[in-house]
């Protein structure tokens, strides 16, 4: 008789027990900062849940969460609920989810490995209801990090988000470069661009070009009113592009 | 409770083993002081559910005491040297990286320190075919 010996980090096997009841998880992921992420995973996830989606969002940028801004909640005046877990915030027909509702907002300076804890924490952790989506930003960039946490979710289908300045595309090229290497499902939003000049770049990496969002000025007044973001021209643009994969 | 996610994900890894044929011998799990699981709590829910993947299996708890260490300037400390209120310590509980949140370092005030034990719920299984 053979004996093994294994030491685990039960968190994962948790994240799979949590995540078995959401069918399909997006993540928004970009090379850089500052291009839109996270203004868009919350319009998205909001005009998913208005055409009758059941949609769970996830903020997992964890030393720089912002959805909790553009949706316009105050993690000091509400908490997640405890239930067979932690249940997520309701707010405005989404399921919300953040470690704010535990910095309390304040600064949480980490190194990448305390990222990654937090991260299978959250996972491990959180019980989402019956989700059709769940809508999940990160953190930009390209470290082992942003990229690893991919593995976490089963089936996850990866929207980039990029603008089209000649300094991000090279980062772009190198992030839909390595999604291809982990054989991710992937499409490509263009933001704060007059025109669609990433297609080719998505082609090149076998990316859905799902369209062009304008830079709208009136986007910065917005942010905290949900409503007003998604019926602003910022939200119908993002509709068309959710059209295109919900 | 919370403590029943943190049993779940415990009792999941022991199912993963025996869905493959083995038998799980013993079942070590370490309760990191930072995270202060209500250990009754816990070890009823561990006890429930791993009664439905395998009867007979030898379970040991090992508290661990949290340690922190700087990066800056090298002191170490543990739990019992900080000052926490309630508030901060329950948010801790749910994510022990909130500690990043509200904890310096006692000798520096540097942010950055690790923390070396005692984080939270950890384990490790012996198992035969
Ligand atoms: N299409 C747009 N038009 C105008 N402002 C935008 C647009 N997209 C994003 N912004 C603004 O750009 C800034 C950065 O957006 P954010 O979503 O925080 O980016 P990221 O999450 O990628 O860092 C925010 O102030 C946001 O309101
Ligand atoms: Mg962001
Ligand atoms: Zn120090």
């Amino acid at each position: 008789m053979s004996r093994h010996y294994t030491v685990l980090d039960p968190r994962l096997e948790g994240a799979k027990k949590m995540l078995s009841s959401v069918s399909r998880i997006i993540a928004v992921m970009s090379s850089k900062g500052g291009v839109g992420k996270t203004l868009f995973s919350a319009v998205f996830a909001s005009i998913a849940s208005r055409k009758g989606f059941r949609v769970g969002l996830l903020d997992l940028d964890i030393t720089n969460p912002g959805l909790h801004v553009v949706l316009g909640i105050d993690p000091l005046s509400i908490q997640p609920g405890e239930e067979k877990g932690i249940t997520p915030v309701s707010i405005s027909r989404l399921e919300f989810m953040s470690t704010v509702f535990y910095t309390r907002d304040n600064p949480s300076p980490m190194r990448g490995t305390s990222v990654d804890n937090a991260i299978r924490e959250v996972l491990a952790a959180t019980r989402w209801s019956r989700l059709d989506i769940l809508v999940v930003d990160t953190a930009p960039g390209l470290s082992d990090v942003a990229i690893s946490t991919l593995e976490y979710f089963p089936g996850v289908e990866v929207v980039v988000v990029a603008t089209p300045s000649r300094l991000s595309i090279n980062s772009i090229e190198k992030l839909l470069k390595l999604l291809s290497e982990m054989k991710y499902k992937k499409y490509l939003v263009e933001n704060m661009s007059s025109g669609n000049l990433l297609v080719d770049l998505a082609r090149k990496y076998h990316t859905v070009y799902l369209g062009s969002i304008d830079y709208y000025r009136e986007v910065e007044e917005y942010i905290g009113d949900i409503e007003k973001l998604v019926s602003s021209r910022f939200g119908r643009s993002v509709e068309e592009i959710a059209n295109k994969i919900l | 409770m919370h403590e029943f996610a943190l049993a779940q994900a415990v009792v999941a890894e022991v199912e993963k083993i025996v869905e493959k044929g083995y038998r799980v011998e013993k079942l070590r799990i370490y309760l990191g002081e930072l995270q202060s699981v209500d250990r009754e709590v816990f070890e009823q829910y561990v006890s429930m559910m791993l009664r439905e993947v395998q009867e007979n299996v030898d379970v040991e708890y090992v508290d661990e005491e949290a340690e922190f260490s700087c990066r800056v300037c090298g002191y170490k400390w543990s739990l019992s040297e900080l000052e926490l209120d309630e508030d901060e310590r329950e948010a801790i509980h749910f994510l022990p990286e909130a500690v990043y949140s509200y904890v310096k370092c006692p000798r520096c005030s540097s942010r950055d320190y690790a923390i070396e034990r005692g984080r939270g719920v950890r384990i490790s299984i012996e198992y035969s075919e």
